[in-house]
């Protein structure tokens, strides 16, 4: 079998770098983690022409081989590392023709490592709408190299890159310039020092903050003549040697680029003075987000609804079709109950996935950080805090990884303990099923009251967020330079393969790692649920025919289930903690679900789902939702009135039910202190508004 | 006075001629704010800050306590 070439994708962000997977690898692809970090390792195979395959990564978007976030720390760490398994055989840096010069920057560094380096030059779609000519051969000459043009979005240049992947051997390792210029005497003791080290490789590991396996820069430092240079003399040599490099740009193009400007127009300028005007932009801002709500709301209930009632009928079948027995039982009540309880997700999850990836691959993102960045500066955060807030939306999980954008160490912290607050997709599910339950009918200005309703909560956990970041920013003593730079790339038509790859991938893995720990937690919760101690529970049915001797047979049963249930092991366990939720307007059957939820809120539904099945006697098609409406307490009043549910919903607004976001601020913050702090602090705000809802509503 | 990036209107056009490396991340370094090239103000947000500039081709948002330290000379009113 032939060796797989392993090939890098290397490019600045917005050039159309994923594009280019995708156009590579198609559906085979999958997205992993680097080891030890939260970075997305996205990898893929491509078939070549005569049967080779060459092993695709997708490294993280960066400007530069000078990392200033761990994402691009990635792409240096491979490129230095020949004994990473990964390390490419060739690098393909993707450029976009519209901002070629900016993207060779990169490209010149990555030739200065001496690997075999393919240039791919993007979008050339829109070379004739700009008014760029380019002189191939000349640039191919000049850059020592070879040139793909090709166009994702009109689907050419792909097999000319798939053939030039393949012959990589022909290419060219030496270097476009010499950067060693810009201080010869350094670069020279550097070399004596060093005999056997590439010369750009010891400068990118003296110039960062990384360590790289074999080299150490201790090592380095340990030797007197380069611990002359200061942190701010390495800065001015760096500089130095960014302008060297665009000199070189600069002549390259004069003679390999032609623009002309009087053929060129732009939608970008007529766009942005509306997008972003003081008005109209926030304006328009606001609608897409309102747009964004009563879609994942309204448009997503049909597939939910649907999903449900699929579900409950399933569980029916199962316990008619099986003979009875505890394992029809756990399949019907646990596990298909449990998993129903996870696929009503999907539908809201997808489409809010879908407009995040919709306001990223346009490129309106970014002008939503543009606008809101003075904003957000009052409240301790920065424009790019929108993103994660935005993000929040989806899951806090990412949206706490985003947060790796934002420049200022102090207004990024404050972003990573906010953000949580953020109406995450886990808190849809029961938002929508409480919503349902105590909201009543009716519509105001042509939204419906429970839309209303849950818009208001992500409005809620979205004040909430800045709120607390005002509160932080005041009480942190944190200094940290901060400065703010971010690219306001051309706006683009989404590619339906993009977005779509996107909403398949994050709804997949979410429902995937969700429903690991739902499916898990149903199946112990069935078993404490169906079986429990003592007489009580294993007399259930003679105790019960004792005292109610005058019921007819069917309310008898659902009596003796109720009763057994509250005798089961789960029962215990709610009872004993019923005092403390009592004044919040729950029963011990809610307290079991705050309990199983602490660990991931989205558990509460399926734990309720699973109590509910075990709890109600004989064959019924009931949903959930019917059956929780029908509940009620030991007294007759029903448990789900609006007071409960507000208080329900407020608790689950300000919670912090989520191992896995706590996991992640511990390893984004490098320490067990701010994860905990968030715990402790949104756990007591979260019981305190529970407490004042139901209170003040009952 | 020396005039810096900060005092630039909207629509018109300078050319940087220093930047102070001290206070400007390498980052807008290397997407293109280096003396020689040219600056133009696209559009800024309320209270003037961020800028959202296009800077020899690259189209870029900076705030203005950045801004102050790139000077420029304007070449066009």
């Amino acid at each position: 079998m032939p060796k797989q070439i392993n090939v890098a994708l290397i490019g600045n962000p917005n050039t159309g770098k994923t594009s280019v997977f995708n156009a590579l690898t198609g559906l085979n692809q999958k997205v992993g983690n680097y080891p030890g970090i939260t970075v997305d390792k996205k990898e893929g195979i491509c078939k070549l022409p005569r049967g080779v395959k060459a092993h695709i990564i997708d490294l993280p978007g960066t400007y530069s081989l000078n990392a200033s976030s761990l994402d691009e720390n990635v792409v240096i760490e491979l490129l230095l590392n020949k004994n990473d398994k990964d390390f490419p055989d060739v690098a393909v840096v993707v450029s976009d023709v519209e901002n070629l010069k900016r993207n060779l920057l990169l490209y010149t560094q990555i030739k200065d490592l001496e690997i075999p380096t393919i240039l791919v030059i993007n979008m050339s779609d829109r070379m004739e709408y700009k008014g760029i000519q380019l002189d191939i051969p000349y640039l191919e000459k000049e850059l020592l190299t070879k040139i793909a043009l090709i166009s994702t979005r009109k689907n050419k240049g792909i097999d000319q890159l798939k053939a030039l992947i393949a012959n990589y051997k022909e290419l060219s390792i030496t270097p476009c310039l010499n950067a060693s210029e810009i201080d010869n005497t350094y670069f020279d003791k550097l070399r004596k020092a060093f005999p056997n080290q590439l010369l750009y490789k010891l400068w990118l590991v003296i110039t960062q903050d990384v360590n790289f396996g074999k080299i150490d820069r201790n090592q380095i430092d340990a030797i007197d003549s380069f611990k002359t240079k200061s942190k701010a003399d390495l800065k001015r040599l760096q500089q130095k040697e960014t302008i060297k490099r665009y000199q070189f740009i600069n002549n390259t193009l004069k003679k390999g680029q032609t623009i002309d400007l009087s053929s060129a127009k732009d939608l970008r300028i007529k766009l942005d003075r509306i997008l972003t005007h003081k008005v109209w932009g926030y304006l328009i801002f606001f609608t897409i987000l309102i747009l964004m709500f009563q879609a994942v709301y309204d448009w997503a209930t049909y597939p939910t609804d649907f999903i449900d009632e699929s579900f409950a009928s399933l569980a029916d079948w199962v316990k008619d079709t099986l003979p009875d027995g505890a394992f029809t039982n756990l399949l019907a009540e646990g596990i298909i109950a449990g998993i129903g309880g996870i696929m009503v997700f999907i539908p809201p999850i997808a489409f809010l996935f879908l407009f995040i990836a919709l306001l990223e691959e346009s490129g309106y993102m970014s002008r939503v950080v543009f606008l809101m960045d003075r904003i957000m500066r009052r409240f301790g955060l920065s424009g790019k805090s929108v993103v994660p807030l935005i993000s929040g939306n989806a899951c806090a999980i990412p949206a706490v990884m985003a947060a790796r954008n934002i420049e200022s160490w102090k207004e990024r912290l404050i972003t990573i303990l906010v953000t949580p607050f953020t109406t995450c997709s886990a808190r849809l599910p029961v938002y929508v099923i409480i919503i349902g339950l105590v909201i009543p009918e009716g519509s105001f200005l042509g939204l419906s009251y429970k839309a209303l309703t849950l818009m208001a909560l992500y409005i809620i956990g979205f004040l909430t967020a800045i709120f607390s970041a005002y509160i932080l920013n005041k009480i942190l003593k944190i200094k940290s330079k901060s400065y703010f730079v971010i690219e306001m790339p051309s706006y683009k038509i989404p590619l339906f393969k993009n977005v779509a790859l996107t909403v398949i991938e994050k709804t997949k893995t979410f429902v995937f790692e969700a429903g690991k720990i739902i499916l898990a937690i149903s199946i112990v919760l069935w078993f404490l649920a169906s079986y429990g101690p003592g007489e009580q529970f294993n007399n259930a049915e003679t105790i019960v025919r004792t005292e109610n001797a005058s019921l007819s047979e069917v309310d008898l049963d659902d009596k003796i289930a109720a009763h057994k249930l509250e005798h089961s092991y789960i029962g215990i366990i709610g009872k004993a903690i019923e005092p403390a939720i009592k004044p919040l307007g729950y029963d011990w059957k809610i307290g079991i679900g705050l309990v199983t939820s602490f660990a991931a809120r989205e558990v509460f539904v399926g734990t309720l789902a699973t109590i509910y099945s075990v709890g109600s006697a004989g064959d019924n098609e009931d949903t959930i939702k019917s059956k929780m409406a029908a509940e009620v307490h030991r007294n007759g009043e029903k448990v789900f009135t609006l007071a409960s549910g507000i208080s329900l919903l407020l608790f689950y607004a300000f919670a912090m039910q989520c191992m896995s976001t706590l996991a992640i601020v511990k390893r984004e913050t490098n320490s067990w202190k701010w994860p905990m702090l968030q715990l402790a602090s949104m756990t007591i705000i979260a019981y305190l508004a529970a407490l004042i809802a139901f209170q003040f509503l009952k | 006075m020396k005039v810096t990036l900060a005092d630039i209107k909207r629509g018109q056009e300078g050319i940087i001629t220093d930047v102070s490396s001290i206070h400007i991340p390498l980052k807008l370094l290397e997407m293109g704010c280096l003396p020689g090239n040219s600056v133009q103000l696209v559009q800024v947000a309320p209270f003037a800050d961020p800028m959202y500039l296009n800077i020899n081709g690259t189209h870029l948002a900076i705030r203005k306590e950045t801004a102050i330290h790139i000077l420029i000379e304007i070449s066009n009113a």
